[in-house]
């Protein structure tokens, strides 16, 4: 099914970047989690980013969406410097993102869930709250009315009263994809979205990225570690090991690379699969 | 403007200051001189003076520092901040006071086998009284722990704080009856005699009781010494316990991850009893030492030096053992000397302030590990 | 207007009614109006505790402190005006309040256009012109203070007083704001455990020096650790279930918007909040501000309750009866909060009171913490754990009928 969608026509060459990261390092007391990343994400882009564990992908995300601030290096998003900005300006400019380990409210509905991502844009004051006054109920009335079509786009609809941590874990997901778009963003970081799913249930989940990355017009970088998903849907793809970025390019050219396997697998993997590569078509 | 530097012509030295802190550590900065500045008048204009309150802050930072451990093991190993070890320390004072005053359980040793010399007597017998103590506090806390906090390992954290609260109430006004200890104040008698000496240039003199000290010495009381002694002691023994020991070993385990201790084969409620055993034991030992050196005890006295203990621990970085011993001292010193030379009645304050000013500065304490995030 | 809004003020209204007929006709004797107006008082300062911790989740041991504030200041306000027909602490404290509250809206949004303002220079900057503000505001109510008192003695006794009284109340209430403001600045940097530890570090500040501000403060008349007398006792039914009635609406409202979700999501996850694009330190501070104005308000009624103030009652032990209230009503809940206030004054004041023979008062803190014991290991998500009026319990909006077709297409496997 992946295969169905064609890949996209690269950009213009001469097309500002949405994201640059230049020379990204971070460093926790001594210990350097990531060195001189550099990245430059186009818009319409879905770009993945690999490596083994530890390897210092989410301490990226991290630092773009402004948890951390950088040791050194920039994040430049739409032409602006965003590096050390707080966390939710970030998300304002139009940067969302969700988390490895899945991060709702867990004690609101799921409509409300949905809801709080709106607030930058509620459009009423205080006041206006405190008073209840027909400004408040008319906007608070186009608010939920926006979050419950949302709902609607990820099938959530139905459960929009449901406390968010009752619900099964691919609706825990989906909510959490649901929750990161409601804002409009340019950018969505998606966070090992596939972890802990089942073969069918990460299928659902490619075709869902495929999906809002037409309806909203995205540009996403993911973070994944199985690779079926990764290969299926990124059009370039970043390894990063050791904090490093070792490799870069078409998910052909990373399948094939000795460095990346050998960053997965170990040193001397690479020889082998090349030897396992030979001898397939002899065992045919 | 950036962290990192990328200059921006319209950031005024006063944003940029306003940015990188500046306007906030010349504000702490100020504070902490003014403090000094303080202590070095205080220290210039009567040098013995200031010699004498620091060594009875010594004496009172130990005390603290015994309570504070009870704290600071427990909030470690279950996250929770026991108000009710301040009454335990109350209790350990009563019960000091029973077996002395009611009792005369220090001079059993007399009593069994008469003859024996009176500083062996008094020795053998205020350790002995010291221990019951201790166990007493031990077994005590033991249940409180096992019948109050237990049940509620897995509810919400406050509703544990707030048992806490409620066993504090319980055991303060419970000790309060007519029958139990009594809603007075209560003289406690010392095990044995005050026994002064003065230091000055002409050296070390005992001081008869009664006698006035000569100008410019320094006093240093037996009760002083054995408070520090005592109280080092038992520190080193702690010490001993919790880096030696197979228990020691395990009760770190627990408090570095609960669940992976318990599948690792350790019995985690049994860890946690002995914790607040020991701790209460402590505060047991410290309940007594405390009232030896201010002789009076009634049933709200634990809760001032449980107050101070308790951010003496959060002080020094609650969870850590050093942490709490610093904390006390620096709590002790900060008492009597803003005793001394700001006002008595503010001497509270100072100590909030303080630490207040260090949470600013170090927000998990002086010893404290850094609160971790990860998003 | 909707069915619950109308049944819950007009149950609101009838409550009123009886409660104040039987006060009228002298059913109810002073010792148990006495609870009846404490309890609103405990009501209000729960309220504000359950904004801060219930809903925003900052564990803060500092309600009483502000408590406190507020109800001295309220006091001392209406103990000048009583004694000698003077406003001129009413002209202070209000100048003061107003300056210091209009220069703190104005520096905010100042500093609101600065990224990245360190919390603790932001603090100082605020400070210094507090103080600034506060001596301006000393001289200037001075001056002005005969002028106001002559008008106002032009007034009704009786009127004048309760005009004073709403003033000092409305006073005390922004005072403790502002000081909130001021302290949660740099606090609430800090982590939840610590937060509360310097809260609490503010409540005793706060004991320390009303026990001594007569000496350290420069307000004889409040008569340090022997206790404030001559305060008008002004505070009645009214005036209690007035301010009780506005607050449960203001807070009730509050959550039941986009602010009072963005509030709530701070408890629920600070990380995915910020992500979400909340500004967790404005609405930490926001709750902390809201919560500690209701504590101040909720004191100045207090002390015009006796029109008696000693800082025992303001002692830290106390400090947890608000902590204690909140979380036997169910954190998060108005209605527990609510219910819980009231049941806790009845019985601890009350019914303790009445049915433990002479003698044995003391007993009443035996049986006190047991029954919060058994409370705690029975119900640890408080008595009342989620219930709600159905006025204050947040109404799921209505689905509307399927989306348009081209929704729909979008086809989203589960």
């Amino acid at each position: 099914m992946s295969d169905a969608i064609p890949p996209r026509p690269a950009p213009p060459a001469d097309a500002p970047p949405l994201l640059t990261a230049q020379n990204l390092t971070k460093e926790f007391g001594g210990l350097r989690a990531v060195h001189n990343f550099e990245k430059t994400i186009h818009t319409g882009e879905l770009v993945g980013l690999i490596g083994p564990n530890g390897a210092g992908k989410t301490t990226i995300f991290n630092m773009i969406t402004g948890v951390y601030v950088p040791t050194s290096g920039s994040v430049i998003f739409n032409n602006q410097d965003i590096t050390g900005i707080a966390p939710h300006e970030i998300n304002q400019l139009g940067i969302a993102r969700t988390f490895q380990n899945i991060r709702l409210f867990p004690n609101l509905t799921v409509l409300d869930n949905v809801r709080i991502a709106y607030h930058p844009h509620a459009g009423y004051s205080m006041s206006d709250a405190i008073l209840h006054n027909a400004h408040f109920n008319q906007k608070e009335k186009e608010l939920t009315e926006r979050a419950q079509e949302f709902l609607g786009v990820f099938n959530l609809q139905d459960r929009q009263g449901e406390i968010a941590k009752n619900l099964p874990y691919g609706e825990q997901r989906r909510l959490e994809i649901a929750r990161a778009l409601a804002a409009y963003p340019k950018l969505l970081l998606l966070d090992e979205p596939a972890a802990g799913m089942n073969p069918a249930e990460s299928m659902a989940l490619m075709d869902l990225i495929h999906f809002i990355r037409e309806r909203f017009n995205l540009t996403i970088l993911l973070i994944e570690h199985q690779m079926r998903v990764v290969m299926g849907i990124c059009e370039w793809i970043t390894v990063v090991d050791f904090g490093e970025v070792i490799a870069r390019g078409t998910p052909q050219e990373i399948q094939s690379n000795p460095r990346v396997i050998e960053a997965y697998l170990g040193p001397g993997a690479a020889a082998l699969s090349q030897k396992y590569r030979r001898k397939k078509p002899h065992a045919d | 403007m950036t962290p990192n530097g990328t200059p921006n012509s319209k950031d005024t030295l006063f944003i940029q200051s306003l940015r990188k802190g500046w306007l906030g550590k010349v504000f702490l900065i100020l504070i902490g001189l003014a403090a000094l500045w303080k202590l070095g008048v205080s220290l210039a204009d009567n040098p013995v003076l200031f010699l004498q309150q620091v060594i009875n802050g010594l004496q009172l930072g130990f005390v603290y520092a015994l309570i504070a451990l009870g704290y600071t093991m427990v909030y470690g190993i279950v996250r929770l901040i026991n108000f009710a070890h301040g009454d335990v320390f109350m209790v350990g004072a009563f019960v000091g006071f029973y077996t002395i005053a009611r009792f005369q359980f220090h001079t059993w040793p007399e009593r069994l086998f008469p003859g024996l010399p009176q500083w062996l007597v008094l020795g053998v017998g205020t350790v002995t009284v010291v221990l019951i103590s201790m166990a007493i506090c031990a077994l005590l806390a033991f249940t409180i722990e096992r019948v109050a906090y237990k049940p509620l390992r897995n509810a919400p954290r406050i509703s544990a704080l707030i048992t806490a609260i409620g066993v504090s109430f319980f055991l303060e006004y419970f000790g309060a009856l007519q029958f139990v200890f009594t809603p007075n104040f209560v003289t406690f008698e010392r095990p044995f005699s005050v026994q002064n000496w003065q230091i000055n240039n002409l050296g070390i003199q005992a001081l008869p009781s009664g006698q006035s000290p000569a100008d410019n010495s320094i006093i240093i009381s037996n009760i002083a010494l054995i408070i520090v002694l005592a109280s080092i002691l038992l520190l080193l023994l702690l010490q001993f316990i919790v880096q030696g020991t197979r228990v020691g070993k395990a009760m770190r385990a627990v408090a570095y991850d609960k669940q992976t201790a318990r599948l690792m084969g350790i019995n985690v409620d049994g860890i946690i009893s002995i914790t607040f055993a020991i701790g209460a034991a402590l505060a047991g030992a410290a309940g007594i030492l405390y009232a030896t050196a201010f002789p009076q005890v009634y049933f709200v006295m634990g809760i001032i030096p449980g107050l101070k203990a308790f951010v003496a621990a959060v002080l020094g970085g609650i969870g850590s053992i050093p942490g709490a011993v610093v904390g006390a001292l620096i709590m002790g010193q900060a008492e009597v000397l803003s005793a001394a030379y700001i006002s008595t009645p503010m001497r509270d304050a100072v100590a909030f302030s303080i630490l207040v000013i260090v949470l600013l500065v170090r927000p998990t304490g002086i010893f404290g590990e850094p609160e971790r995030e990860k998003a | 207007m909707q069915r619950t809004t109308l049944f819950f003020l007009g149950g609101a209204a009838l409550i009123f009614v009886i409660v104040q007929a039987m006060i009228s006709f002298g059913l109810l004797n002073d010792f148990y109006v006495n609870i009846l107006l404490l309890a609103s008082v405990y009501a209000i300062v729960g309220l504000g505790l359950n904004l801060i911790y219930g809903f925003n989740g900052q564990f803060s041991l500092g309600q009483w402190g502000f408590y406190a504030i507020g109800a001295y200041a309220a006091g001392d306000i209406t103990y000048w005006w009583t004694l000698d027909k003077s406003a001129h602490a009413l002209m202070i404290a209000l100048l003061a309040v107003l300056f210091c509250g209009a220069a703190i809206l104005l520096l905010r949004k100042l500093l609101s256009r600065v990224r990245g303002v360190d919390a603790l220079s932001a603090f100082t900057l605020y400070l210094v012109v507090v103080i600034f503000l506060v001596f301006i505001a000393i001289q200037l109510g001075q001056a002005l203070s005969p002028a106001v008192s002559g008008l106002l003695s032009l007034l009704p006794d009786g009127l004048s007083l309760q005009i004073v009284f709403f003033l000092a109340v409305l006073i005390a209430g922004l005072m403790a704001a502002e000081i909130s403001f001021l302290f949660g600045l740099p606090v609430l940097t800090l982590g939840s455990d610590y937060f509360g530890i310097a809260t609490l570090g503010l409540t005793i500040i706060v004991k320390v020096l009303l026990d001594n501000s007569d000496t350290l403060l420069p307000f004889p008349e409040m008569k340090g650790a022997r206790g404030m007398v001559g305060i008008p006792e002004v505070t009645n039914w009214f005036w209690a279930f007035a301010f009780l009635l506005v607050i449960v609406i203001v807070v009730r409202n509050l959550l039941h918007s986009s602010y009072g979700r963005a509030i709530i999501s701070v408890r629920e996850d600070e990380i995915a909040a910020k992500a979400m694009g909340i500004d967790i330190a404005h609405y930490k501070n926001l709750s902390f501000v809201l919560g500690s104005l209701f504590a101040g308000l909720a004191g100045g009624l207090y002390a015009h309750i006796n029109g008696f103030l000693h800082p025992n009652t303001f002692n830290f032990i106390k400090s947890f009866d608000p902590m204690i209230i909140i979380v036997m009503g169910g954190l998060g809940s108005i209605t527990g909060t609510l219910g819980a206030s009231f049941a806790w004054a009845f019985i601890l004041e009350g019914l303790l009171r009445v049915i433990l023979p002479q003698g044995t008062e003391t007993w009443r803190f035996v049986v006190y913490p047991l029954i919060l014991l058994l409370i705690m290991l029975l119900r640890p998500k408080g008595l009342m754990g989620e219930i709600e009026l159905p006025f204050l319990r947040q109404v799921l909006p209505p689905l509307k009928p399927k989306a348009q077709p081209e929704e729909t297409q979008a086809e989203v496997k589960p």
